[in-house]
């Protein structure tokens, strides 16, 4: 009563209910595929409420404290203050370790639907004009999770998380000409320096999120406003767009994914353990872990470093390192091709027209030829980076491991987009499924005891 | 037409070598049956003796000072002998085998008394430690454990690749003492630790550490064999996204 009252007095005052009814009929898509990038969405709702768990307990300095917590091996030891309050948060607080863990395998689960949404809009050219500019959002959003991911697991200060920092900062000051002065701008100092842990706590729990929550919300305000693409099917044309309606089925199903997701992380964040700072010890200039991966979204770029050639050569009088061109160059180079893509492909295909339908990998053979290709060289530099990891559990010589994905790291890409092209053209050409349904029989006994069989022919797979 | 005679030198020739390959064998058997030293071995020390000629003396040689087979065992001491025999590393069924971790060939005293007998054959070289893991001090330990070893053990004894084709072993199945010998010895390319640079109080707190992480060390929940990213990235892509996108697929339509 009271309610429909309220109600009723909004919509008279601010005319809600038209805004309300056009946009609570606005239809959402239905086909599974679609719904990767909502489990990033909700799986960064999820980091920003662990998150702000951590943040009642976590202390981002690097003062020195003798830890006298519950955690006997690491008891009377000299460590930072941030590297104590995660011990303190992971072994005193209570749920701490379960948020902390939690925490973490969202922000995994997080990457992961980002790159299969990436996969999924690009295999099925989904970023065609007029929806270009979604895209170079989404693209953003990857890197500025990649950003999110390296500062959030720096800030424990443990041994692992100093050496990835360390590699950072090497990279930094590979840049010619200005790479000391960056470093020392961006890093405070001398590494490590005394500012880096504040300066990355306020990047991880403040400038990143905000960045990532304003390219969400730009990325899902282009979506709500030119609308999804949809597969071609009976009924639907360039021109309309079918799918569930937002209110009640598609927001109650989202609602269900989140539950999901969250359920999946929690659960995760419940079993099994991650990141167990305890073990690597606190950070100690003198020393590195082993073994020491990144998370997997950036096992490219630590794959790419462990891949190069040692060259190191000079122009213009300056010696330009080592880790210049496999650190800045191309991952730089790799990031502006992915943003741009749909302008290189309508430049290349000469297709300018607006596109909604989404296609079928095989409809741009050409595109998933070169897709796979990528998939192919991001798994093999992913490989790469855990090469000591992988070489230890296959029993082989790490130098023979590395010999084997330089070679793959070329030849892979090639054979896969090769395969990849012949598979779809063909496919295209040849127009079915290559895999036939096959016929049935149905066979039914009447009430009087005789048999009827009723025949269903074969056909393409649906 | 019988056959023809073989002249009469070759027979002579024949009959020569014969005689100087049954010489040969003689002295062999007599050379074998010397007394190898001036005490007469204990009873221990002649099991050993026997299993040594059967499995090592091929490529160590008869008199322990190596051969082009395998390295002399001059210095090498009771601890490594131990070592590589109570860890199945030795004896290696090729003599270019890099030696691993499996079932031990020996029983304990069929070890005893190889570790007694290459004592007396070859004298020097450390002894086997002794140990008390129970008096060590955990959180020395882990400082220790995470200063020395966890560059190329893996900080949570999970082992890993190192140079040169070389594995250093995860450290879950190794006993206390095995572990012990092999830090005073450093077999393959792990450097020995001296008492000097690691007392025996320090050796006691790293095994303390170890054990302590065998018990303790699934805080949190599966330690996914304690590798790090590699794993939980699998996991995360695997069982994680594999988990969530099961459900939109049979949630979702699917044309």
């Amino acid at each position: 009563m009271i309610v429909e009252r309220v109600v009723r007095g909004l919509d008279e005052r601010l005319d809600g209910g038209s805004f309300l009814r056009r946009n609570l009929t606005k239809v959402f898509p239905d086909h599974w595929s679609f719904m990767l990038g909502e489990i990033a969405l909700y799986a960064f709702a999820l980091l920003v409420l662990t998150g702000i768990f951590l943040t009642f307990f976590f202390q981002a300095s690097p003062e020195p404290v003798v830890y006298d917590g519950p955690y006997a091996p690491m008891r009377g030891r000299t460590v930072s203050a941030a590297y104590d309050s995660v011990l303190r948060l992971s072994f005193e607080v209570r749920a701490g370790l379960v948020m902390r863990q939690t925490h973490h395998w969202a922000a995994l689960l997080f990457m992961a639907a980002v790159v299969a949404h990436l996969l999924r809009v690009f295999f099925t050219g989904a970023f065609r004009k007029p929806r270009e500019l979604t895209w170079v959002l989404g693209v953003l959003l990857l890197f500025a999770g990649i950003g999110a991911g390296f500062t959030g697991y720096s800030l424990p200060d443990d041994l692992l998380s100093g050496t990835g920092l360390r590699i950072i900062y090497s990279g930094v000051l590979s840049i010619p000409v200005v790479g000391a002065w960056a470093a020392f701008l961006f890093f405070g100092g001398e590494f490590p320096a005394h500012a880096l842990l504040s300066r990355l706590y306020v990047l991880h729990v403040l400038l990143i999120p905000l960045v990532i929550a304003g390219l969400i919300g730009a990325h899902l305000a282009l979506v709500w406003r030119q609308t999804h693409t949809q597969f071609p099917g009976p009924g639907r044309t360039e021109d309309t767009v079918t799918g569930i309606p937002v209110w009640p089925r598609f927001a109650l199903k989202a609602l269900g994914l989140m539950f999901v997701t969250w359920g999946v992380a929690a659960g995760l964040g419940g079993l099994v353990q991650i990141n167990p700072v305890w073990l690597y010890g606190p950070f100690v200039p003198y020393s590195a872990p082993s073994p020491a991966q990144p998370d997997f979204y950036a096992g490219w770029l630590e794959g790419l470093l462990r891949l190069w050639p040692n060259w190191e050569f000079h122009l213009f009088g300056r010696t330009i390192g080592t880790l210049f061109l496999p650190a800045v160059v191309v991952p730089g180079v790799i990031t502006f091709v992915l943003a741009l893509w749909p302008w290189i492909e309508e430049r290349v295909s000469g297709d300018h027209a607006a596109h909604h339908f989404a296609q079928r990998p095989r409809e741009a053979p050409v595109r998933s030829g070169i897709g796979a290709a990528g998939v192919a060289f991001f798994t093999v530099l992913m490989l790469a980076g855990s090469n000591d990891v992988l070489a230890a559990f296959l029993s082989v010589e790490v130098d023979t491991l590395n010999g084997v994905l330089t070679a793959a790291v070329v030849v892979l890409p090639i054979a896969c987009g090769l395969v990849t092209y012949r598979i779809c053209r063909d496919l295209r050409d040849g127009g079915g499924h290559p895999i036939a349904r096959p016929g049935r029989a149905r066979v039914r006994r009447t009430a009087a005891g005789a048999f009827e069989v009723e025949h269903e022919p074969g056909g393409p797979a649906r | 037409m019988s056959a023809p005679r073989r002249p009469r030198e070759a027979r002579l020739l024949a009959r020569l070598v014969r005689g100087g390959l049954l010489l040969a064998l003689l002295g062999q058997l007599a050379w074998s049956f010397r007394p190898s030293s001036s005490q007469a071995l204990t009873a221990d020390e002649s099991l050993g003796r026997e299993l040594y000629l059967a499995s090592c003396s091929t490529c160590h040689g008869i008199d322990g000072a190596g051969t082009e087979l395998g390295p002399s065992l001059r210095g090498a001491g009771p601890a490594a002998v131990h070592f590589v025999l109570s860890t199945g590393r030795m004896p290696l069924a090729n003599p270019g085998d890099q030696p691993v971790r499996q079932a031990p060939a020996f029983s304990e005293r069929e070890i005893a008394a190889l570790v007694a007998y290459v004592r007396r054959l070859a004298p020097g070289g450390p002894e086997i430690p002794t140990i008390d893991p129970a008096t060590g001090d955990l959180a020395r330990g882990a400082q220790l454990y995470l200063d020395s070893c966890a560059a190329c053990h893996g900080a949570g004894a999970s082992g890993d690749s190192i140079g040169g084709g070389r594995i250093a072993p995860a450290l879950d199945r190794a006993t206390p003492l095995e572990i012990a010998e092999a830090v005073r010895i450093g077999p393959g390319t792990m450097p020995a630790f001296g008492e000097r640079g690691l007392s025996p109080a320090d050796l006691d707190a790293i095994l303390a550490y170890l054990l302590w992480l065998r018990e303790n060390g699934s805080r949190g929940g599966l330690q996914l064999g304690r590798v790090g990213a590699v794993a939980e990235g699998l996991v995360a892509i695997v069982v994680g996204l594999g988990l969530i996108v099961l459900v939109i697929r049979l949630t979702g339509a699917r044309a």
